[in-house]
């Protein structure tokens, strides 16, 4: 192991690491705020990813394309709360077991 | 890559160890605190990577605008109830996934560590964008060149996300009869 520099295969690791955390915190969890945690946890992995291989690769695309995913990233958690809010002033409640609104 | 190894991995245990507890804490505002310290161990690592406008944009997006977001959300429902949530999903789905995410990791581990890169001989280099006046002043000569045509349709997309925002939360549901609250 190299003492003054990084692999690149460890960031990467490291990214996906954070992405399968989010995955498993998307699959166990029934809040629906610590889902929509999990999926920004997603998304930094991913920009994560992005800013490696733009390092790495010397190419300024992968910065750009993480400026426009953490644009998207805001304008999905602006929307998933306000759904929230609507999910919870109709069932009084916050987990996803309560919407059975197609249920008769 | 030529990064300081010290501060990359104090970064990514930090990382590491507060993304476990956002999905494993019962409450969520403990949840949403301990995100936040993620966000800046990435805003660490972003600047240990060069990309200084993305680290700025990281705290100040992420860790200042969706953080207040999500705590406002939290605080304004008053869904700071521990919940249980965990406890209520079969333990034959809780083991399935923890194996399908530890399997899908190491693969991409795997995946990674056999793969090779090989920089182009013109890309920009470090010296490179030393030269031309530094990170944020290349990545905005490029984003008003190059990505114009994104820049603009990211405007289009933010009107459209403040309309839907404010349209899906002002709806009120109907519930069919005989469902829903238990208040």
């Amino acid at each position: 192991m190299n003492l003054s520099q990084i692999d690149p295969w460890v960031v990467l690791s490291f990214c996906a690491a954070i992405f399968f955390i989010g995955f498993a915190g998307v699959l166990i969890r029934r809040n629906i705020l610590v889902i929509l945690m999990s999926i920004e946890l997603m998304l930094n992995a991913v920009n994560l990813t992005f800013v490696t291989f733009s390092k790495q690769l010397q190419h300024l695309g992968g910065q750009m394309s993480v400026f426009f995913i953490i644009t998207v990233a805001a304008a999905e958690s602006a929307v998933g709360l306000g759904l929230v809010i609507a999910m919870f002033r109709t069932l009084r409640s916050v987990d996803t077991d309560e919407i059975q609104l197609l249920r008769e | 890559m030529e990064i300081s190894p010290l501060f990359f991995y104090i970064f990514a245990s930090l990382a590491i160890g507060c993304s476990l507890l956002v999905i494993l804490k019962r409450s969520p505002i403990a949840s949403a605190l301990n995100l936040v310290l993620v966000f800046f161990a990435f805003a660490g690592i972003y600047a240990l990577l060069d990309a200084h406008l993305i680290a700025a944009l990281q705290v100040l997006v992420y860790a200042g605008a969706i953080m207040v977001l999500f705590i406002f959300v939290i605080m304004l429902l008053n869904a700071d109830a521990p919940s249980f949530d965990m406890n209520r999903s079969h333990i034959a789905v809780r083991i399935l996934s923890a194996v399908l995410c530890l399997g899908m990791f190491g693969l991409f581990v795997w995946s990674f560590k056999n793969s090779s890169f090989t920089a182009p001989v013109q890309g920009f280099t470090p010296a490179r964008i030393d030269a031309a006046g530094g990170n944020t002043k290349v990545i905005s000569e490029l984003m008003f060149s190059d990505y114009i045509l994104p820049f603009e349709l990211t405007s289009v997309l933010l009107l459209a996300a403040i309309v839907g925002a404010v349209a899906i939360a002002k709806r009120k549901f109907e519930l069919p009869k005989g469902q829903g609250a238990k208040s």
